[in-house]
């Protein structure tokens, strides 16, 4: 490849963020490419564990103009459909992805952006970070005092249970990831302690609908960012506790315990060899029962407004969470009870490549709703309540490309590009 | 008519400052202070004055002091209350204050607070009789009683939330570095 070329925009990242902003630009005739380093779908084929399913029931699973068309509508994608349903998608709106495509930096120059990438030089207009937040796993620093005898795994590293030695496995961590693996890991006759700090409880269903039915339809999840209250706070919150399985089952502490898995608190401390947790598990379960209650409130109240028959069923609560009136407060690393830790700790993304300052210095993109205005033409998709607490799922990236391509266009054009915060405006 | 809710916290203050502190890190960094000094057997004075943060020295109004013993059960004069009950009301001080801080932000009127706490522990702990016994608390259990304008729901939350943001809390169910050296 010689010389530079040059594109009105560039998008980096082929997953179905990515690939929605390129649908809505081809839309609107805007030149573009979208750069991937891996294949399309990369984090789904390549980071992820095997009995991965969404969150989200199938009928939810839309990109713009690219919907589930399969038999289970009420089911939940493995990872393979996954891969396969977002494959299509760029297939089918012939997206122009260049796969393998390493981006190593993106520089400001005076009309626009300056990217390095392992196929030669692009010069661009504008920038779409369509690279999401998950990018490397989020290991807490006392992860360095863990013996040497127990073997240390993340979630990138995880695939099934069968690749742990036998015995005991300490997972750190109770968000949905969490509270998954120590699920299965436990079934595989492996013994769990899992560390449960701040989390958020759901219900998989509720009177009868998936709870993200309700989430969907109440307008808890098209809640815009701007909106609420406490933003830093909603994007920091830890995913919820959920899984996608045929039986719809509800993936709860409870249901964890009676099974045999050790609920303990937070992993706090390794000292000398021992794991301390929080002794303040049984306000972290309290927060998260209350803070369950209060959303199913807000369903009610929801349901009693709507004048059509939602055919919802009777009005129910959920017993709290239990725990041993003494939960453990250490572990000896050194004695051989836990021979695997699973850190389920998060992901933070990597701007490494990203040579532009609006970066703080926690490591988090600085941006208004997805406009980097720091960087005139540069935009973020896929990061946490983005523009909606939907954000992130797989259903919210359409309209939040849709609006951003918006405000692209109108920057394109000269205008500035001012994005409506008229909450009609973003359909 | 609107009631306003008064709990006697400054809560527009404390919305301020976290405001101000956000972009004034160092500023938030604070250090508190406690001396003792040792009288006679078990009986020590603890005073409390000086204080540093907002970049600066501060001090309270006046000096506290506290008298800490143990009891004539424990061979001893009983001139104040024992170091660990000491820690007690540090928690019960600290939560309680808490949940006038939290009800104020929310617009919820109190009435009354009460705690009442109880620490569990065995003394063949601290006496060395059982290696596997440890020195402090088995267990503390905090039962508060609040009479508030509010629901059962929501001052279950009042008081979740105090201990989600409460020092003592943090201090006493989660490790902390403590260095002791002689000079």
């Amino acid at each position: 490849m010689t010389g530079i070329e040059r594109f009105t925009t560039v998008i980096i990242g082929a997953g179905h963020a990515g690939l929605s902003m390129s649908r809505v630009l081809t839309e609107q005739s805007i030149d573009h490419v979208v750069l991937e380093r891996g294949e399309v779908a990369n984090s789904w084929r390549h980071e992820r564990w095997d009995s991965l399913r969404l969150l989200t029931p199938n009928w939810l699973c839309r990109l713009p103009g690219h919907a589930y068309e399969g038999p289970d509508p009420d089911g939940f994608m493995n990872l393979p459909d996954v891969v396969n349903f977002i494959a299509a998608f760029a297939a089918g709106t012939s997206a122009p992805v260049r796969t393998h495509t390493t981006v190593s930096s993106v520089r400001a120059v005076e009309d626009g952006y300056q990217l390095v990438t392992g196929r030669g030089e692009i010069r661009c207009r504008s920038v779409v970070l369509a690279t999401g937040a998950n990018n490397i796993p989020r290991v807490p620093d006392l992860h360095r005092a863990v013996p040497q005898s127990v073997q240390c795994l993340t979630t990138f590293s995880y695939r099934h249970p069968e690749q742990l030695p036998p015995g005991g496995v300490l997972i750190v961590g109770a968000a949905a990831t969490g509270v998954q693996l120590a699920d299965e890991i436990h079934r595989s006759g492996r013994p769990v302690t899992l560390c449960v700090g701040e989390h958020v409880r759901l219900p998989r269903s509720y009177r009868g609908h998936d709870v993200l039915w309700w989430m969907e339809h109440s307008g808890v999840w098209n809640q815009r960012y701007d909106q609420i209250e406490d933003l830093e706070r909603a994007r920091r919150l830890p995913s919820p506790q959920l899984v996608g399985t045929p039986e719809h089952s509800t993936l709860e502490l409870n249901r964890l315990a009676d099974a045999g898995v050790e609920i303990v608190g937070r992993l706090a401390a390794i000292r000398d060899g021992h794991a301390l947790f929080s002794g303040g598990l049984a306000n972290h379960l309290a927060l998260a029962d209350l803070k369950m209650e209060r959303l199913l409130d807000a369903f009610d109240a929801w349901a009693r407004d709507q004048h059509v028959d939602i055919d919802a069923g009777p009005v129910e609560r959920f017993p709290s969470t239990l725990l041993p009136s003494r939960s453990r407060l250490s572990l000896d690393l050194h004695r051989g009870e836990i021979r695997t830790i699973v850190w389920a700790t998060g992901y933070r993304p990597d701007y490494g490549w990203l040579q532009v300052p609006v970066v703080t210095p926690k490591g988090d993109l600085r941006h208004d709703g997805g406009v980097v205005t720091e960087a005139p033409g540069m935009y973020a998709l896929g990061l946490p309540v983005l523009r909606r607490r939907k954000s992130t799922f797989i259903n919210g990236a359409e309209a939040d490309a849709r609006d951003l391509a918006r405000h692209l266009a109108g920057f394109l054009a000269g205008s500035g590009g001012l994005v409506s915060r008229d909450p009609e405006d973003a359909a | 008519m609107a009631q306003v809710v008064n709990n006697g916290v400054n809560v527009d203050a404390l919305l301020a400052a976290r405001e101000a502190l956000k972009n004034a890190p160092a500023a938030a960094e604070f250090t508190w202070r406690a001396s003792c000094k040792w009288l006679n057997g078990t009986h020590t004075r603890s005073t409390v004055q000086g204080f540093r943060g907002l970049g600066e020295e501060q001090s309270h109004k006046s000096e506290f002091s506290f008298d800490t013993d143990h009891p004539e059960i424990f061979a001893s004069e009983d001139h104040g209350a024992t170091p660990v009950e000491v820690v007690l009301v540090g928690l019960a001080s600290c939560l309680t204050a808490g949940i006038a801080a939290v009800a104020q932000n929310r617009g919820i009127q109190l009435r009354s607070v009460e705690a009442r706490l109880e620490g569990k522990m065995n003394l063949a702990g601290i006496l060395g009789i059982d290696g596997d016994v440890r020195n402090g608390y088995d267990n503390i259990k905090v039962t508060f009683h609040v009479d508030a304008d509010a629901s059962k729901k929501d001052i279950e939350a009042l008081v979740a939330q105090s201990q989600k943001r409460s020092a003592v809390f943090d201090i006493i169910t989660n490790p902390t570095n403590v260095t002791v050296e002689v000079v």
